[in-house]
C-alpha cells in the first residue's frame, strides 16, 4: 500500500445507522444489466492477478512463447511445472534466496508492529485522560504530521545511521518502522480511547486506582478493537513496503521479499521466468492477513472516516 | 538464517518487554514526586517516549532536511538557493512536477468515481452478492506495489513484431491485425503515465467503495423518501439526495489518496524507473540520493514536495479541530 490510509477506529459507541434497503433500489433490486456489469468489474479486477498466478506455474518457453491465457483456456494441453517457485526459493536469482527474504520479511514486519503498539497506547493515554500543558497543540502536531511523508526523514537518517554503522541492519529498519507509523498509532488510538465512556474511568479514579492501573486493567483490554486495526495496517504497510527497505536495508542478505521482487523485474534474460512465482511468493501473506481479518481492516477504515 | 530468527524474537520480546520496564520505572519516578509535581510530570513519563520517536524520527530530520536543502551535495558548505535555482531551472525537473501533478489530478478523482461506482452498483445486489463482488475489488489493496506492478506485467506486457504476444493488451492489438505497441514507451500524452496510474487506481479503489459504500447505507431513508414521494427520478435523488450527504465521506476519500498518490514511487520506480517521461518527484528524491548521491538536491526537491503537502495539511488539522468541536 502506497497510501498512508487513515483508518478511523470504530468507536464504540458508534450508532449504527441501519438502511437496509432504500425502496426500489434495496438489496435485490439489480436489474440483469447491473449485475452483468458487475461481474465483468470483478472479472476484470481479478484478471490481471490470474495472469500472474497462472505464469508461475509455467515452464519458461511456453512463459515467452505464448500468452498465460493460452495455458487456462486448454489446461491439459499444456505443461504445468512448480521449477519457478523450486528455483526463486532456492537460488540466488533474484538477489537472495526468495525464501530468506520471505523470513526476512517476517523479521522485519513482526516487531515494526508489535513494539509501536504499547508506546503508542501509553501516548494515547496520556493525550485522552491526563490534563497538561500542550498537549492540545502536541496532538495537532501528530495529526499533521500524517499528511507528511516519510521522505523528510530519509537524508539525514541515512547520514545519522551511516556515522552509528546501523544501514544495512534490522534494527535500523525497525526503528525506522516505529517512528514513521506512531503518528498514526497514536491518532488511531486516541480517537478510540476518547469514545470510550468516560463513567468507567470516573468510577476507578474515585476506587483509588492509579493511571497506570486504569491503563492496564481497564484502557487497554477495552481497546483491543483499535489495537487490532492498527496492527493490521502497520503490518501491512511495513510488508508492502519497498522504500523504506531499500534506503535502510539495502539488497544485501537482510533484504526483503519485495526489494528481491522488485530486483528481480531487472532481469532481462535468465530469471525473468522467476517474476511471476516471486510476486506471488511475496503477496501471498498480505492476502491472507487481509482476508482473514477483512471485518478488522473494513471496520477500522470506515468508522472513523465516515463520521466526517 | 536461524541467529536473525532468534534476533527478531529478541527484539518482540525485547521490545516489549522493555517498554513495558521502562514505563513502569517511568511511572513509579513520577509516583514518588510529592503532590501536584506527579500530576505535573506523570503525562510526559507516558506520552514522552512516543514524542521522543516523533522528534527523532519526523521532526529533528525534517529540520535537518530543510537545512541540507541550503547546502552542497555532501552536505559540507551552504551553497544559498542554488540547488533550488538548479532544479527549477532544469527542463527534466519541472517535467517531473508535470507529471505529478497529472498523476494528482487524475487518480484521485479516477479513484471516487469508480469506487462510488462499484458501491452504488454493488448496494443493489443481495448481501452475499454484494459481499463477495465487494472482495474482489477491495483484494487489491493488500498488495504492495511492486506485486501490483508484477502482476500488471500480464496485461502490458510486449515481444516484438512476429512474436506470440504474451500481454493482454497486445494480444488485443493483435487480434485487430495491429502492430504490438512497447506501452511504457509510449509518452505521447503521457500515455504511458496513464497506464502506470491504472495500477495505482486498481489497488485503492477497494478503498474508495468501502468507505463511500458504508456512507451511502449511512444516509437516512425518510430523506430518500421524500425526494421519491416529490416526484423525483432515480438519478435525481442520488446526485441531489445522497451525493450532498455523503459529500464529507467523498473530500476524506480524496484526500486520503492525494496524499498517497503525491509522494507515488514504487509503481514508477519498478516499471519504468522514471524512463520515457514518466518520472515523479519521489522516484527522483531516490535517484539524487542513492544514484547521484547528492544530498543538495535530494533534500531540496523534499522541501518542494512538503510545500506542496502544506495545503492538504492545513485542511487535515482544519477538519480535525471542526471534527473535535462536534464531539
Amino acid at each position: 500500500m502506497t497510501t498512508t490510509v487513515q483508518p478511523g477506529t470504530g468507536a464504540p459507541a458508534e450508532s449504527q445507522k441501519l438502511r437496509q434497503s432504500k425502496a426500489g433500489s434495496g438489496p435485490g433490486s439489480a436489474s440483469w444489466p447491473v449485475r452483468i456489469g458487475l461481474v465483468f468489474l470483478c472479472v476484470a479486477w481479478m484478471i490481471p492477478a490470474l495472469g500472474m498466478l497462472v505464469n508461475s506455474f509455467r515452464p519458461r518457453d511456453d512463459q515467452f512463447s505464448s500468452g498465460w491465457w493460452t495455458a487456462f483456456f486448454n489446461p491439459f494441453g499444456s505443461t504445468w511445472t512448480l521449477q519457478n517457485y523450486q528455483q526463486v526459493l532456492t537460488t540466488d536469482a533474484a538477489g537472495i534466496p526468495m525464501s530468506q527474504a520471505f523470513i526476512n520479511s517476517f523479521i522485519v514486519a513482526l516487531p515494526a508492529t508489535v513494539i509501536p503498539i504499547l508506546i503508542a497506547a501509553f501516548a494515547a493515554y496520556a493525550f485522552t485522560f491526563m490534563q497538561w500543558p500542550g498537549r492540545d497543540l502536541m496532538f495537532v502536531v501528530v495529526v499533521g504530521l500524517l499528511v507528511v511523508p516519510n521522505q523528510v526523514a530519509f537524508v539525514p537518517l541515512v547520514k545519522l545511521y551511516g556515522a552509528l554503522g546501523l544501514n544495512g541492519t534490522f534494527f535500523a529498519v525497525w526503528l525506522a518502522h516505529i517512528g514513521f507509523g506512531m503518528p498514526l498509532a497514536i491518532y488511531i488510538l486516541r480517537t478510540y480511547m476518547s469514545g470510550l465512556p468516560n463513567a468507567v474511568i470516573e468510577s476507578a479514579k474515585i476506587d483509588g486506582a492509579s493511571h497506570f492501573t486504569t491503563f492496564w486493567r481497564l484502557i487497554m483490554p477495552m481497546s483491543t478493537p483499535a489495537l487490532a486495526s492498527f496492527a493490521i495496517f502497520q503490518f501491512l504497510w511495513v510488508w508492502n513496503d519497498l522504500l523504506v527497505a531499500l534506503i535502510f536495508l539495502g539488497r544485501g542478505d537482510n533484504t526483503v521479499a519485495t526489494v528481491a521482487l522488485q530486483g528481480l523485474q531487472g532481469q532481462t534474460g535468465q530469471g525473468k521466468e522467476l517474476i511471476p512465482a516471486a510476486g506471488f511468493i511475496t503477496i501471498i501473506v498480505p492476502i491472507l492477513v487481509f482476508l482473514a481479518l477483512q471485518r478488522y481492516f473494513i471496520r477500522g477504515m470506515t468508522s472513523g472516516a465516515v463520521k466526517g | 538464517m536461524g541467529i536473525k530468527v532468534v534476533n527478531a524474537v529478541i527484539a518482540i520480546i525485547g521490545g516489549i518487554g522493555g517498554a513495558i520496564i521502562i514505563f513502569w520505572i517511568l511511572n513509579k519516578l513520577a509516583e514518588s514526586l510529592k503532590g501536584r509535581w506527579e500530576d505535573r510530570v506523570k503525562p510526559w513519563m507516558f506520552a514522552g517516549p512516543a514524542i521522543l520517536a516523533i522528534a527523532v524520527y519526523l521532526i529533528y530530520p525534517a529540520i535537518v532536511t530543510v537545512q541540507y536543502s541550503f547546502a552542497n551535495e555532501d552536505s559540507t558548505a551552504y551553497v544559498g538557493l542554488s540547488n533550488y535555482k538548479d532544479l527549477l531551472t532544469d527542463n527534466s525537473f519541472l517535467q517531473v512536477l508535470f507529471n505529478n501533478v497529472l498523476w494528482i489530478i487524475i487518480v484521485p478523482a479516477m479513484t471516487v468515481v469508480l469506487g462510488l461506482g462499484v458501491a452504488v452498483l454493488a448496494d443493489r445486489l443481495r448481501p452475499r452478492g454484494e459481499k463477495s463482488a465487494k472482495t474482489f475489488i477491495f483484494l487489491p489493496m493488500a498488495i504492495s506495489m511492486v506485486g501490483a506492478a508484477t502482476i500488471w506485467r500480464t496485461v502490458y506486457d510486449y515481444q516484438p513484431e512476429g512474436a506470440p504476444q504474451t500481454g493482454i493488451l497486445n494480444a488485443i492489438l493483435g487480434f485487430f491485425n495491429k502492430a504490438p505497441v512497447f506501452w511504457y514507451g509510449e509518452s505521447t500524452l503521457h500515455f504511458n503515465s496513464l497506464l502506470l496510474m491504472i495500477i495505482l487506481i486498481w489497488t485503492q479503489v477497494g478503498y474508495s467503495m468501502v468507505l463511500l459504500s458504508a456512507a451511502i447505507k449511512g444516509v437516512p431513508e425518510d430523506t430518500v423518501e421524500a425526494g421519491r414521494i416529490d416526484g423525483a427520478g432515480e438519478r435525481k435523488i442520488f446526485f441531489s439526495i445522497i451525493v450532498p450527504q455523503i459529500w464529507p465521506t467523498v473530500i476524506t476519500v480524496f484526500i486520503t489518496v492525494l496524499i498517497g498518490v503525491m509522494k507515488v514511487f514504487d509503481v514508477v520506480y519498478v516499471t519504468t524507473n522514471g524512463a520515457y517521461n514518466t518520472d515523479v518527484i519521489a522516484r527522483r528524491f531516490y535517484d539524487e540520493l542513492y544514484t547521484q548521491g547528492n544530498n543538495g538536491y535530494a533534500s531540496a526537491i523534499v522541501v518542494i514536495l512538503i510545500i506542496a503537502i502544506v495545503p492538504v495539511l492545513i485542511y487535515q488539522v482544519r477538519h480535525f479541530r471542526a471534527e473535535e468541536a462536534a464531539r
